[in-house]
């Protein structure tokens, strides 16, 4: 059976060589661009880079990371919100927002502001999207893991 | 049933809007697929009928087309 | 090995292919219904609801699948394009034509459900993160081949010039897949993998499988009864397509 098998006819084999060679040249050019652009397609600023000086100061940019648990301080009028954004590492910086929260904002869980980022290192939010993880669970079985955690 | 009633389950707890109008578009594109091949290969088999009858008129049958082609083709 | 290469050998004939796949639409289309139906049901009214989003969470069952096969028809729109341009095989030029329509409404599906979704979770229907704008660059990429294809009269220059677009559009694939590893989104990570430990409870989980499989099986009955049809219009001016009309409408 080896024998007769001598693989492709060699034009085929030519227009494989083609399509591939062109295809992984396209594709390295697009993995450049992209490792180049790779700033610009991150959706927000992690709190790290907030706090390091690394996001730019009173232009409209986006900020996120995990809403620091019992931080979240509301004005009398109730429309006036503050909040502590952290990356559950070493890096928190403070949020001030005015409107609506949306109904996933919570504390302990993953948040988007868009806002200004001001001198005293504070960060002044005109929206405040919430951002959910995949870990897709039942009532019952997160209240179990909550008093196994605690 | 993870609901108390038809009502709460209609309601979603409150995202019903959200849940029925997901299902509904897909349920609409879904049947718009089904629709658009059965469509197609009705299509084909009723323009093809009419070509085979044109072929007839002209005398330019290809080979081996049956003698009831063409009132099969006006059946369809 | 042998088996594979007769395989291939035979599906340079279309009329082999139109005679074996005469009962796969039909058996594709009951798996289908058969698994969205019972995934459906699972996941609206016996699943239950997540701790975070509530009942909203239920628009996964249809948001996870439709992305999984708008992405994997894309994928065998440029493997088809592929044996296309080098083995010349007819019947991929028409599986390729047939994925378009099927693989847009997926991709539009998968956009329509997520922004739907979007509202209630995140508090907006749309942001141009990467895994969005991916997707929507997939839509465009199917509406792209769809009217290529129309552009071109010629067969044959249509059938290579969407082979082209399709190969050099499946760079978008990867991309689409890791975004959500390799930058920062508002998008969470895959929720659906065949290789890593499901991250919710098989409460949760099965309905989404028997919908995914579901899915797959919908793609299947649809493909294979377009391919039919696209088989017959190619072929339609030879002796055997004749007799296989003449045969059905009998």
């Amino acid at each position: 059976m080896t024998r007769t098998r001598r693989g492709m006819h060699p034009v085929r084999r030519k227009r494989l060589i083609i399509v591939v060679f062109v295809f992984s040249g396209l594709a390295l050019a697009v993995a450049l661009a992209m490792q180049a652009l790779n700033e610009n397609i991150n959706l927000f600023y992690p709190p790290d880079e907030i706090v390091g000086g690394h996001a730019p100061l009173n232009t409209q940019i986006r900020a996120g990371g995990m809403v620091k648990m019992g931080s979240v301080r509301r004005t009398a009028e109730g429309v006036d919100v503050e909040f502590v954004i952290s990356d559950l590492k070493n890096s928190e910086f403070v949020v001030t927002y005015t409107g609506i929260l949306p109904d996933m904002f919570r504390e302990g869980q993953g948040v988007l502001a868009t806002g200004r980022l001001l001198d005293d290192g504070s960060f002044l939010a005109v929206e405040v999207l919430a951002k959910h993880d995949e870990n897709y669970m039942p009532p019952e079985l997160i209240d179990m893991g909550k008093n196994n955690d605690s | 049933m993870f609901f108390d009633s038809f009502s709460a389950f209609l309601e979603m707890g409150g995202h019903g809007f959200y849940v029925w109008l997901s299902f509904g578009l897909t349920g609409l594109l879904i049947i718009g697929n089904v629709v658009h091949v059965r469509m197609a290969r009705r299509n084909f088999f009723r323009e093809h009928a009419q070509r085979q009858t044109r072929r007839k008129r002209s005398g330019t049958v290809p080979s081996n087309s049956g003698q009831n082609q063409q009132h099969k083709a006006t059946e369809l | 090995m042998g088996v594979l290469k007769t395989l291939w050998h035979k599906l340079g004939s279309p009329r082999w292919f139109y005679d074996m796949s005469r009962s796969w639409s039909m058996i594709f289309g009951i798996l289908a219904v058969l698994l969205l139906g019972a995934g459906t049901l699972w996941g609206l009214a016996y699943a239950p609801a997540d701790y975070q989003q509530g009942n909203s969470f239920r628009i996964m069952y249809l948001h996870v699948p439709t992305a999984l096969v708008a992405q994997s028809s894309y994928l065998m729109m440029g493997i088809a394009g592929v044996v296309l341009l080098v083995w010349r095989m007819k019947l991929a030029d028409v599986l390729a034509a047939a994925i378009v329509p099927i693989g847009f409404s997926m991709t539009l599906i998968a956009l329509f459900t997520g922004a739907i979704w979007g509202k209630p979770t995140w508090g907006t229907w749309w942001v141009w993160d990467a895994r969005t704008t991916s997707m929507l660059v997939l839509l465009f990429l199917f509406i792209g081949v769809g009217a290529l294809r129309d552009a071109i009269t010629n067969l044959e220059t249509a059938g290579r010039a969407c082979a082209v677009l399709a190969i050099v559009g499946m760079i978008n694939i990867p991309i689409i897949k890791y975004s959500v590893d390799w930058w920062l989104t508002l998008h969470q990570t895959s929720s659906f993998s065949l290789v890593e430990a499901p991250t919710m409870p098989s409460s949760m989980w099965a309905p989404l499988l028997l919908n995914v499989l579901g899915m797959y099986c919908f793609l299947g009955a649809v493909l294979t009864s377009a391919v039919r049809t696209g088989i017959l219009k190619r072929e339609q001016n030879t002796a055997w397509v004749n007799e296989v009309v003449e045969q059905e409408l009998a």
